[in-house]
């Protein structure tokens, strides 16, 4: 459905993209991920027409964005950064503006309106209002509700839930993911567990570039290359290091706490090695107590850390 | 067609769900009244060419008005990015907000009837420079518009973008006036009052209506409305 090669884009002397290649299939709820400044906006202002790219191409349903720019525009529904709106004008106005031009049929346009409010949790209150008077919830709403109103095939959403409360967020959430079965959606964010909860995969763009995709679980398991486990034992913290010193399997331990003969080490084990039976058996042997142990699982947000901030 | 009266629609109403139109109208309607009226009963003419004559200047400073926000205000809310992604062409979106602009002046400029009404209550003036001047001010009004219309787009502030229309339109209005005319080589000053934006308004204002005064100010409305939509495509040149 969504096809970008090799998509560079340059603001002046900085590189906002540089050289991303990427595919999104009908059905599919891409996450878009970065830290600010990333170049995550300017790849969808590539992709929604409204800026060219300066090397490399990218088509959505087949056609070209610099080709056939108008057919595209149809087909896709928007929602750009910072929600921007007219603030003078009533939001029912507003969103019988964009049905106009969406060449919604005048019979259906009520409905539709009344609809897509539904869908998007507008009242009729809210819906009377100027959108200069509205909370930022309620804005991102309206925002939202005009990028639907068509049911277009593709829904490009920059950072739909800024300004929302929970409950809201879980709401457009569990909206995006229905919208996702059909259609093709790509979600920009720097929320991660936004990301997580809602997309069937993931790219993390850093600088411009690429730097990790796959789904969540993937994602996490590409950068896991060591394990952590934590273990607290009570003994002689003498006695403990040496035997750890000894221990087979573990790259590097710290130890991070220790309070009344309760010491804490962080131990670092190669990837798929699981050491938390033959630490319980060291434990016994010796005879000290053990007071927690416990394996963490490196998270997206780790995964996110680790991508995103490691020097090139 | 439909999209242009869409946003021709939009831009419309907008300058009503604000106290913007009310404030230029009245402010409008105040201060040719006044200027009319002021030199009307010592003169003691009932014709209306002191209310012609005097328009182009107050046109200087109200038509920039009217067009200073139509671009300059979408790029500030960022709503830019939205318009223009929505499938419009560029000029469906430019023709649109000149329409409105054009309507609203018409509107403005229609509200002063009642001067020559006042007249025609008074005496008998001549009905054809009244019509003709009525004509040539929204030729020459559209003129103006386009000129503001345009510069809105050069920028996101409107303060800005009212200074420089008023300026733009106050160096296309002075070429052609005697004051520069006077000052030149014949044949410069030849194309200089072709090219003045108020000299045509004269000659419409007789009550003759010349296709060349016409054509003039069409061109110059197409061609900025043009430059306009130019401009707005440039974003997308690589």
């Amino acid at each position: 459905m969504i096809t970008v090669t090799n998509l560079s884009k340059r603001y002046g002397p900085t590189i906002a993209v540089n050289n991303i290649s990427f595919e999104v299939q009908k059905g599919e709820i891409l996450g878009f991920l970065g830290p600010n400044g990333a170049g995550k906006s300017t790849t969808m202002k590539i992709l929604t027409c409204y800026l060219p790219p300066d090397q490399g191409k990218a088509t959505l349903a087949g056609f070209d964005t610099f080709e056939d720019s108008l057919k595209i525009r149809e087909k896709i529904g928007y929602l750009p950064e910072n929600t921007p709106l007219y603030n003078d004008m009533i939001a029912a106005d507003y969103l019988r503006f964009i049905s106009e031009i969406r060449r919604i049929p005048i019979s259906k346009r009520k409905t539709r309106i009344k609809e897509v409010a539904h869908l998007c949790g507008l009242n009729r209150e809210v819906l009377g209002k100027n959108i200069g008077h509205l909370s930022k919830g309620f804005r991102q709403r309206v925002a939202l509700a005009q990028a639907l109103i068509h049911d277009p095939d593709i829904l490009i959403l920059d950072e739909p839930t800024v300004g929302l409360d929970p409950n809201q967020i879980a709401e457009i959430r569990i909206l995006i993911k229905e919208i996702g079965k059909e259609k093709t959606v790509i979600l920009c964010s720097h929320i991660l567990p936004e990301v997580q909860a809602t997309c069937n995969r993931i790219i993390i763009i850093k600088d411009g570039q690429i730097v990790g995709s796959g789904t969540p679980e993937e994602l996490a398991a590409q950068a896991q290359g060591e394990e952590i486990v934590y273990i607290t034992i009570q003994g002689s913290q003498k006695d403990i290091q040496e035997k750890l010193d000894a221990f087979e399997n573990i790259n590097e331990y710290r130890l991070t706490d220790s309070e009344k003969g309760n010491f804490r080490f962080e131990l670092k084990s190669q990837k798929g090695t699981d050491i938390r039976k033959s630490l319980f058996q060291l434990v016994v042997e010796n005879k000290w107590t053990l007071t927690e142990l416990q394996k963490t699982q490196l998270t997206l947000e780790d995964v996110f850390k680790q991508l995103t901030t490691e020097e090139n | 067609m439909s999209n242009i009266y869409a946003i021709f629609k939009k831009e419309f109403k907008s300058y009503f769900s604000s106290p913007i139109a009310y404030i230029f109208i009245t402010a409008f309607l105040v201060f040719s009244g006044w200027l009319f009226f002021r030199g009307f009963f010592l003169i003691g003419q009932t014709n209306m060419r002191p209310f012609f004559s005097i328009l182009p200047w107050e046109f200087l400073f109200f038509i920039p008005a009217v067009t200073m926000r139509l671009w300059a205000e979408e790029k500030k809310l960022g709503t830019i990015e939205l318009l223009m992604t929505l499938p419009l062409k560029d000029y469906e979106i430019v023709l649109g907000k000149f329409f409105a602009a054009f309507l609203f002046l018409t509107i403005t400029i229609l509200l002063t009837i009642t001067l020559p009404l006042t007249l025609f209550y008074l005496g008998q003036p001549a009905l054809g420079p009244i019509i003709g001047g009525y004509i040539g001010a929204l030729f020459m009004g559209a003129a103006y518009l386009s000129i503001g219309l345009f510069i809105s787009c050069l920028t996101e502030n409107q303060i800005i973008a009212f200074i420089v229309s008023v300026f733009a339109c106050f160096t296309l209005f002075i070429i052609g006036e005697p004051i520069v005319i006077t000052a030149l080589p014949g044949w410069l000053a030849e194309i200089f009052s072709f090219l003045g934006l108020g000299a045509h308004f004269k000659s419409i204002g007789r009550g003759v209506l010349d296709s060349r005064d016409i054509i003039y100010y069409l061109s110059v409305i197409t061609f900025f409305l043009f430059l306009n939509t130019r401009f707005i495509e440039s974003r997308k040149w690589r």
